[in-house]
């Protein structure tokens, strides 16, 4: 809680900021940065790569659910949005309609484009509550795919853009699989802190309350239709931000990318690995690519149709959510209150 | 800072021929009502006497159906909520409406915030903020220091009615609402808000809902009596007290 940092004792005040820097953070830290010195170039590329991406996503996702209260399904729709930019005014193989500027211009107007984009769909969603929310952003989310696939003028119809990759800048190949680790890295970190940071300064804190007491932010001289507008248009970064890296690490963006499938998928990701803070964001990230890339060959392997693969993913959904309210954080906070508890009196040791 | 021109002559609050009807309820009908700058009055009526609605429309919880609200001057009966909150009115809720997952710190920092340029500020608090300060200094001022890092829901009923009157005192308000503040308070902590209440400065004036009449008496300088969505007396305390038909309504019938 920063504002009882700002008043904690005394010896926490003495100390420098990296001596606060918790122990897991450290542990975490180090072996995501040693992962790419033993981990083969599948691991790096497919498996941590796209954990990072749908992590990032997903984060914007969990931004506006967990501190806003407002569960969208367009997250996938405000990366797509940055994507297909960065493919029209950057470089792709469809050279009659992709433009060619520079990557220093295409990637901050795609995402510039992106969060009006997400700016105006909040306009629009932020009137609406709960299940209205979903039925509007799921709209969206299906009026965008059904337009990027039926306009060849800008989007490219079906086909999509092709050969969309990252500028080659300081000479390395950003697509090789360890740079491509440490870019995805670096940016997940990025919005991990970033999201982590804003939940405590002004901004995420009156989000928050909005989400608890709406009607006592406006007695308290706040604009609450305002504050949950901001809130899309922020979020549209990360997503943004996962939708460009994502449109390189494919090569490619197509309608497929902004389907309803993988919006939802954004949904079960954020819900499975807990709303409650940005890190369940990547751990629901990381099972979510782990099942689906290694669920067909485990089905196979125990003599099942690889085809079923999805029918594992949505059976550890389903086991999750049962046993936790808060994805797999609810599970973990369970587990370490539980491990506190006396296991006679059921009272909580310190 | 002169962002409030009209404070001179005007009454600090105006209410003309102000109706609210929900379906075919009248809650309140044909409320005439000024108060001046500073003046300090109680609005005393039975359940159901419309008290409470009154408070919502002048905050703009919702709006009237009829008539006119006019703050320092200025007319604000189509302003939204939070517009009215930054030209300087505030309330309390009888059923306390807190953030019950924040710190009592949390909670009246925010209610700093509202009032202040900072309200989408992407940059955390340092610790010389202006707004940390004055939240420091209000929670202190409700008696709440020792508790600054509780979290609200862990805080007994009378502290979280405190911390009601602290977020309301956020922001150099102008005119303050407080909807039955004493409500569930225990003999100690009542007093202990009616030397709040008293111990606010001569320009800070405001509006009380107060059930207890003890309470209400003591705080206020003019006393507003209404039934049935309407106003029906308005006076001086002791002529309250002792108007017969008063006594008949609302101190339980004396004369059967």
């Amino acid at each position: 809680m920063a504002l009882s940092e700002t008043t904690t004792s005394p010896n926490e005040d003495t100390k420098v900021w990296i001596e606060r820097v918790p122990a897991p953070y450290w542990i975490v830290g180090v072996i995501l940065l040693i992962i790419p010195s033993f981990a083969s170039d599948f691991v790096m590329f497919q498996i941590f790569g796209w954990t990072f991406i749908l992590g990032m996503i997903a984060t914007s996702l969990m931004f506006l659910g967990g501190y806003g209260g407002m569960v969208s399904l367009a997250q996938m729709t405000f990366a797509g949005v940055a994507g297909y930019m960065v493919a029209i005014f950057g470089e792709s193989a469809i050279d009659t309609i992709s433009l060619g500027w520079p990557w220093y211009i295409a990637i901050p107007l795609a995402l510039i484009i992106a969060m009006l984009f997400a700016t105006a769909i909040g306009w629009l969603a932020v009137r609406t509550e709960g299940i209205y929310t979903i039925m509007i952003t799921l709209a969206i989310a299906a009026a965008f795919f059904y337009f990027t696939r039926q306009n060849y003028d800008i989007f490219n119809g079906f086909q999509g853009f092709n050969s969309v990759l990252p500028p080659p800048l300081f000479g390395v190949d950003w697509r090789g699989p360890e740079a491509f680790y440490y870019l995805t890295l670096f940016w997940a970190a990025a919005t991990y802190f970033a999201v982590l940071y804003l939940s405590r300064a002004p901004f995420g804190l009156a989000l928050q309350g909005v989400r608890d007491n709406p009607r006592r932010m406006a007695a308290l001289g706040y604009n609450v239709t305002a504050h949950r507008v901001a809130a899309y248009a922020f979020s549209a970064i990360p997503a943004g931000v996962g939708g460009i890296l994502l449109t390189w690490q494919s090569a490619q963006i197509s309608p497929g990318t902004v389907g309803i499938q993988p919006a939802i998928d954004i949904l079960i990701i954020a819900v499975v690995g807990g709303l409650s803070h940005p890190v369940g964001a990547f751990i629901g990230a990381f099972l979510y690519v782990v099942l689906k890339t290694f669920a067909v060959d485990f089905l196979i392997a125990i003599g099942l149709s690889g085809d079923r693969f999805q029918l594992l993913i949505g059976l550890g959904f389903l086991l999750v959510v049962a046993f936790s309210e808060d994805g797999l954080l609810g599970l973990w906070k369970k587990l370490r209150d539980s491990r506190k508890r006396d296991p006679l009196t059921g009272e909580v040791r310190e | 800072m002169n962002a409030h021109p009209n404070t001179g002559t005007q009454n600090a609050l105006e209410l003309r021929g102000m109706s609210k009807r929900f379906g075919a309820l009248a809650a309140l009908s044909d409320i005439e009502l000024s108060v001046r700058p500073g003046e300090r009055r109680a609005v005393l009526g039975s359940n159901g006497a419309g008290k409470t609605t009154l408070f919502n429309c002048i905050t703009g919880d919702f709006p009237p159906s009829e008539g006119a609200i006019r703050f320092f001057g200025e007319d604000i009966t189509r302003f939204p909520a939070h517009e009215r909150i930054r030209r300087g009115l505030r309330r309390t809720y009888q059923i306390s409406l807190l953030f019950t997952g924040l710190t009592v710190m949390d909670n009246v920092y925010l209610s700093c915030l509202g009032v202040s340029r900072g309200r989408f500020s992407f940059l955390r608090a340092r610790r010389d903020d202006a707004l940390v300060a004055s939240a420091e200094e209000l929670v202190e001022t409700v008696n709440l220091w020792d508790v600054r890092d509780t979290l609200v829901n862990e805080l007994s009923y009378g502290q979280q009615r405190q911390l009601e009157i602290a977020m309301a005192l956020s922001g150099a308000p102008r005119f303050i609402l407080f909807d039955e503040p004493a409500a569930g308070l225990s003999p100690t902590e009542r007093s202990e808000l009616i030397e709040i209440l008293t111990g606010l400065p001569g320009h800070m004036g405001y509006i009380i809902i107060e059930h207890d009449m003890d309470v209400a008496l003591r705080v206020s300088e003019f006393v507003t009596m209404m039934h049935n969505g309407r106003i029906f007396k308005e006076g001086k305390p002791a002529e309250i007290e002792e108007d017969p038909e008063v006594q008949a309504l609302y101190l339980g019938g004396g004369d059967e």
